[in-house]
């Protein structure tokens, strides 16, 4: 049968959580021995794709998925990631799964040790069998010779460099002897460049061995090096499948970008040319979003975009100017520079902040809406208080005028200004946060992500409430945001950032190929707009 | 419908309901073994007079992120040590309660002050470290009881040196409030002087909530990362609920030496804190939120079952301690469930 | 040149063994304070070393087993479990009804371990659920719920008894009909454990390093055959001697603690040749016995897939759970296992006191417990053996020397006894806060 061939197949996998269908039929197959590359932009379905595979449950939580899997042509409902192992399919995550007291043997064999019988097992039971370290080290030794790493099996995970940990991942995967697909997500993200090429090497070697290599990145080169087919995915839909020789980076570069842009701004916009906020040699220790010297200008009236894939950095600019992480450099706002580090000195000079995380940082759940809008001018600013003295006192009667008049500009649906936050749409959260954010009467807002988690109808209101604000009042605005087309749609310059750094400034209307470049990181041409 | 009704129920907390029922309970049996009820409702109001403010100390520091304030202890030895003062310089009535209090305030201040800053070093521990070092400071006290140089015959041994175990406060604080304006209908005695002042307190710290600090103090509470991205210091408004708690505990304990009408020194407050965030726990605050109202409902809830459980059970069975027993578990076992209902930080 | 790499090495030597000992102060100066401060107190107290050493002898046999039984639970990433206590109450319950019930000696606390078991592991697995659902507050959880359960316990004793319980027994029950006593006498099954052997402390000490030397020399005779078969095969490599092949492969503490044993040995001996009053001194041996057997038990707990389990759970229980091992129901193991200990532990305590003061004594039990293991070095992150056995001896040293050393320096016992508590409660009041302290720079270095 021609099934046997492929040591996998999905076939028409739909996924939808909730009302977003997130997976629109996708199919892929492969080989044994195989490296296929999955390609995408974030959000575009990888993760969920390699969800459903390895069984996890935030998949079965929310609906399972429609389609049918096969492994070495059997169909096969994969119901836990316990499952997914016991079909042969390993899974290199991108957070390593290693306990770092442990040593490489104890994190290769972790709840898979050998044991052997003694007096009390025999009586109490299997759990108190005796390990049997000489064995597994033994075994842990010959994946780590396969591997190519010369080092002890005895030592501690804690304080190795990172490339060492990827390979004890490897190892761990490749230890676990009948592993037939072996699926890698996004694993050059945290190597440095010869550890990732040392990497790349060990992955021929080990699909030499037979074992089929399913590699999700969005590296582009990468791709080109060492992947046999490529699957390309964009907004949960399979755009196509092409064979390594078949095709080039620009064309792939395409396929994972290219879609229409609906332009929301008049193309040709009138904006004043002076600096109204400079940033210079920032740099930002945000956990996952490191920031490593990016200096920008910034114009005043503008919208402009901060794009890039997730993981490179970008959240990490705006999060460093407000102060909410660590940060080193210089922040110039109208010439007059702004301390680092000190979000009450940012606030109080009119710049204003839409965290990406709306409800852990934006708002308070439990607390009612007007409250919500009220509470961070009331503290920057000290409105809504009445005063009595050195006392003061809350002044209802403002804090309630203020929010029927927010709930009237941005059309915030809810049953009373005194509705808690937490039983808010996802829109009309978003539109609390604007609300809150413009009560501070800010000269620029950053805003980040601010469509993420949305649906549909409502992210078209919340970027044109955006376009309006900038339009009618001149207020200057940064917009961080992984969806490109939502960039493109209003911003008049973009910055794309990739690993920390800026790769370049594009115009909205700049090619594709440009954007997926610069986001791939093949692209270092600075263009300014 | 039903699913209404669960909603509701879950709303208002099991543990409140088995409370209340089992109060209810205890009142029906009182009724039919014919304990005049005049009295035990006079007994509530005193004890709710007394309690009422080491359980309102509570408040800022549950609102302010703190947690369940298990160290009240430090505050209640500020609160000593003022009394001890007052009688050390031979002063009685209303004198005496205020000198107490204003003496006591400052060394409250500053012990909740050194106690906040060791609070925030310990941050998502509070609790635990709060409930030794709350110990810790018992153990401190009593040693301190022995070598302080007190000299009033009424507080100190004849015979040795060293501050006695209990003082009687007869002709000084004793009942000093409760006998302020005290009401008497019929067999009912009401204590009208130290819940005014309960009440006077509590609406100050409730005018608190409602001012710029106090608004921002909640908000550090609410949720931390919010208050940074607005500009809060999160620590410095933590310490100011940790102060304004340790005062209150020190302000409480004078009160309710008042009306016990002795002060008890050693270790009597080691599990003072515990009472505390048992009643506010039952008046229906959470470990992240509490309300006076919480403080009213709760205190007056758990003294009224060990004040009418004492007599029913002595009615039904001649035996022992029943009323500790039953503050124990009572105490205990809602803090346990309390603790349940905290959802685990991300 | 080859002299100078002897210099040289020699050297090295010196500066080896002096890291060594740098090491071992620098990570353990809470423990070594404590024992300078056991030292002075020692000195202050007047205490004649005899009555010290036949008091600590005891109060180390008996309690042993309890401070032992936290270690589990601390490996599986619980803390220090509080909750013991509720382990001590379950051996109480037995100790009650079988004195009740008559039954003496060694046979009466047979049936105590048999009848204390299924309620210790019924209430471990109810303290296990609850820690399961407090995850990350499991120590205030632990503290609550000993005081709760002391509730009950005394609602089930005081009130229970007589009542509901019926129970007729002079000597045990109150006056009035309804609750133990206070104070209830054990003479039926005092120092049933204790006395079935007794030896000399000198003999003991000297047995028990001669047994040490024996066992690391056939140790090392057994590897050193093994070696010599393995390299018989290959004739090239040199072959070391037996002295070398020691010399090279013991290690510091091998050698440290041989050299403790023949001081030990040394002593023994001397002793018995004088007229110390320290020949009196008497060893419970088969109690020790017990506590030995226990400490290998844990030992060997660590080497199964059991041990590796709560290893793995207490390192990040997150991602165990994704490697598949059950992480609530090893969690609940732990507990169930420690208050299982604990409730032997207790019995062990009050077979040797002989006395049981039905509503105290298991209180104290569990914070004692946990004080001691503190001093003895453990944190709530790791806890071994031996800083059980050195906290157990420290802790309770300060026990002794507290009320005299107080009533020396101060002319008050009582300050002496206030200062004890207050070190109590501030060993690990400290230590909770410097768990926690620890935890937060963690977290605040990651983002660095």
């Amino acid at each position: 049968m021609i099934e046997q061939e492929y040591i996998l197949q999905m076939k028409n996998i739909k996924k939808k959580f909730s009302e977003n269908t997130v997976l629109k039929n996708i199919n892929i197959a492969i080989k044994p021995g195989e490296i296929h590359a999955l390609l995408g932009e974030n959000g575009a379905g990888k993760s969920t794709l390699l969800n459903i595979l390895f069984g996890m449950s935030v998949i079965h939580a929310t609906g399972g998925y429609k389609g049918k899997i096969f492994i070495d042509g059997k169909e096969r409902q994969i119901k836990s990631p316990m499952e997914a192992i016991s079909l042969g399919i390993g899974m290199v995550h991108q957070e390593f799964m290693l306990i770092p007291g442990f040593s490489i043997t104890e994190n290769i064999k972790l709840n898979r040790e050998i044991t052997k019988n003694n007096v009390i097992s025999k009586v109490l039971g299997e759990r108190l069998k005796s390990l049997d370290f000489s064995v597994m080290d033994k075994q842990a030794r010959q994946s780590l010779d396969a591997l190519g790493m010369n080092i002890e099996e005895w030592t501690r995970i804690a304080g190795l460099p990172v490339g060492y940990m990827q390979f004890v991942e490897i190892a761990r995967e490749i230890d676990k002897k009948n592993v037939k697909l072996l699926v890698f997500d996004e694993p050059t993200a945290v190597l440095t460049e010869n550890e990732a090429a040392n990497l790349l090497k060990t992955m021929k070697k080990i699909a030499e061995s037979g074992i089929a290599i399913l590699f999700v990145t969005h590296r582009l080169e990468e791709v080109m090096e060492v992947s046999e087919n490529i699957t390309v995915l964009r907004d949960g839909e399979l755009v196509g499948t092409k064979k390594k020789a078949n095709t080039n980076i620009t064309e792939l570069a395409e396929m994972m970008v290219g879609r229409k842009i609906t332009r929301l701004t008049k193309r040709e916009r009138a904006t004043k040319g002076n600096i109204v906020l400079s940033i210079k040699n920032l740099d930002v220790m945000m956990p996952g979003e490191t920031v490593r010297d990016v200096s920008i200008d910034i114009k005043e009236g503008e919208i402009f975009g901060i794009g890039g894939l997730g993981g490179q950095g970008k959240l990490g600019i705006a999060n460093g100017v407000m102060g909410l992480y660590p940060g080193k450099g210089g922040i110039y706002f109208r010439g007059k520079r702004i301390p680092l580090n000190n979000p009450r000195e940012v606030l109080k000079n009119k710049i204003s902040f839409l965290s990406e995380d709306r409800r852990g940082i934006g708002l308070l759940l439990d607390t009612s809406l007007e409250l919500n809008i009220a509470i961070t001018a009331m503290q920057i600013k000290g409105k809504f208080l009445k005063k009595y003295g050195p006392f003061s006192q809350i002044d209802h009667k403002k804090i309630r005028d203020n929010c029927l008049k927010m709930i009237k500009e941005l059309d915030i649906r809810c049953e009373a200004p005194t509705q808690i936050a937490r039983r808010l749409s996802g829109g009309n959260q978003q539109k609390a946060c604007i609300a809150k954010a413009l009560t501070l009467e800010p000269d620029l807002l950053f805003i980040s992500e601010p469509t993420r988690g949305i649906d549909v109808g409502a992210k078209k209101l919340v970027l044109e409430t955006l376009v309006k604000l900038n339009e009618e009042s001149g207020m200057t605005i940064v917009m961080t945001s992984s969806e490109l087309a939502e960039l493109r749609s209003i911003c008049d310059r973009i910055a794309i950032i990739n690993k920390g750094k800026i790769m370049g400034i594009l115009k909205p209307e700049d090619s594709d190929v440009d954007y997926a470049l610069m986001m791939s990181g093949e692209h270092s041409e600075a263009v300014k707009g | 419908m039903y699913k209404k009704m669960i909603q509701l129920v879950n709303d208002f907390g099991i543990p409140r309901i088995i409370i209340i029922s089992f109060l209810i309970v205890l009142l029906i049996m009182a009724f039919i073994l014919k304990i005049p009820i005049a009295e035990l409702l006079s007994a509530s109001l005193v004890r709710l007079g007394m309690h009422g403010i080491l359980v309102l100390a509570m408040v800022p520091a549950i609102n302010s992120g703190i947690g369940l304030n298990f160290g009240l202890p430090l505050g209640i030895i500020c609160g000593l040590i003022g009394v001890l003062i007052s009688i050390e310089f031979n002063l009685r009535g209303f004198t005496a309660l205020f000198t107490a209090i204003l003496c006591a305030i400052p060394i409250a201040a500053i012990i909740g002050y050194g106690y906040g800053v060791l609070l925030n070093k310990v941050k998502g521990s509070e609790m635990t470290v709060g409930t030794y070092v709350g110990f810790s400071a018992v153990s401190i006290g009593c040693i301190g009881w022995l070598i302080l140089p007190f000299r009033s015959p009424e507080a100190v041994w004849p015979i040795g040196g060293g501050l006695r175990v209990t003082i009687s406060l007869v002709n000084r604080l004793d009942k000093v409030l409760n006998n302020f304006m005290a009401i008497r209908v019929g067999n009912l005695n009401i204590p009208t002087g130290t819940l005014v002042f309960l009440s006077l307190l509590a609406i100050i710290i409730w005018l608190f909530s409602r001012s710029k600090t106090g608004i921002a103090m909640r908000t550090v509470g609410d949720n931390p990362r919010f208050a940074v991205a607005s500009g809060l210091n999160v620590n410095a408004y933590r310490v100011i609920g940790t102060i304004l708690s340790t005062v209150l505990g020190a302000i409480g304990i004078i009160v309710y030496a008042q009306s016990f009408g002795f002060l008890q020194l050693y270790t009597a407050p080691m599990f003072m804190g515990f009472t505390s965030v048992a009643a506010i726990l039952i008046g229906g605050a959470t470990v992240k939120k509490a309300s006076i109202i919480h403080v009213f409902i709760g205190t007056f809830l758990f003294q009224s079952i060990l004040v009418v459980a004492l007599p029913v059970a002595n009615k039904i069975m001649v035996t022992g301690d029943l009323a500790e027993i039953s503050r124990i578990t009572i105490s205990n076992g809602i803090i346990l469930y309390a603790l349940t209902q905290i959802k685990e930080r991300a | 040149m080859k002299k100078n790499m002897k210099t040289k090495k020699s050297n090295n030597k010196v500066l080896d063994i002096f890291s060594f000992l740098q090491n071992i102060f620098l990570n353990n100066i809470v423990t070594i304070s404590f024992v300078i401060l056991c030292l002075i107190g020692l000195r202050i107290s007047g205490l004649s070393t005899a009555f010290y050493l036949n008091d600590l002898i005891a109060r180390v046999s008996r309690n042993s087993f309890l401070i032992l039984a936290l270690i589990i639970p601390v490996t599986a990433g619980m803390g220090m479990n509080f909750a013991i206590v509720l382990g001590a109450m379950a051996g109480q319950a037995a100790i009650i009804a079988v004195t009740h019930w008559g039954i003496s000696g060694l046979p009466g606390f047979l049936s105590c371990v048999i009848l204390s078991s299924p309620l210790a592991i019924f209430l471990g697995y109810l303290t296990g659920k609850l820690l399961n659902k407090t995850k990350g507050q499991e120590m205030i959880t632990s503290l609550v719920l000993a005081f709760f359960a002391n509730g009950v316990y005394q609602l089930i004793f005081l009130i229970f008894i007589g009542t509901v319980i019926p129970m007729e027994n002079e000597a045990m029950v109150l006056g009035a009909g309804v609750g133990l006593k206070n104070t209830i006498d054990l003479f039926r099954i005092k120092y049933a454990l204790d006395n079935i052997l007794k030896l000399p402390l000198p003999r003991t000490a000297i047995i028990l390093s001669i047994l040490f030397l024996i066992i690391i020399m056939v140790y090392f005779v057994f590897r050193y055959s093994r070696l010599q078969k393995n390299t018989n095969k290959i004739t090239d490599k040199k072959d070391l001697t037996f002295y070398e092949f020691i010399k090279k492969n013991a290690g510091y503490d091998v050698k440290f603690y041989s050299v403790i044993a023949v001081i030990a040995m040394a002593w023994g001996l001397v002793i018995m040749n004088s007229n110390s009053l320290i020949k009196m001194v008497q060893v419970p041996i088969i109690t020790s016995l017990c506590v030995a057997a226990m400490c290998l038990f844990n030992m060997f707990i660590t080497k199964t897939k059991l041990g590796q389990d709560f290893r793995a759970v207490g390192q990040d229980a997150h991602i165990a759970g994704i490697a598949g091992i059950n992480v609530n129901k090893t969690r609940v193991t732990a507990i169930v296992i420690s208050t299982l200990f604990a409730a032997w532990g207790q019995l062990f305590l009050l077979q040797n006191l002989g006395t049981l003061n039905t509503y105290g004594s298991h209180e104290q039990a569990g914070m004692f417990a946990i004080a001691a293991i503190l001093i003895g070095g453990a944190s709530i992150e790791k806890a071994t053996i031996s800083q059980a056995l050195l906290g157990a001896v420290l802790f309770h040293t300060l026990f002794i020397i507290s009320p005299l050393a107080g009533r020396n320096l101060f002319g008050d016992a009582q300050i002496g006894e206030f200062f004890r508590a207050f070190v109590v409660y501030g060993v690990i009041g400290l230590a909770l806060g410097a768990h926690a302290w620890q935890k937060l720079r963690k977290t605040k270095k990651m983002l660095d």
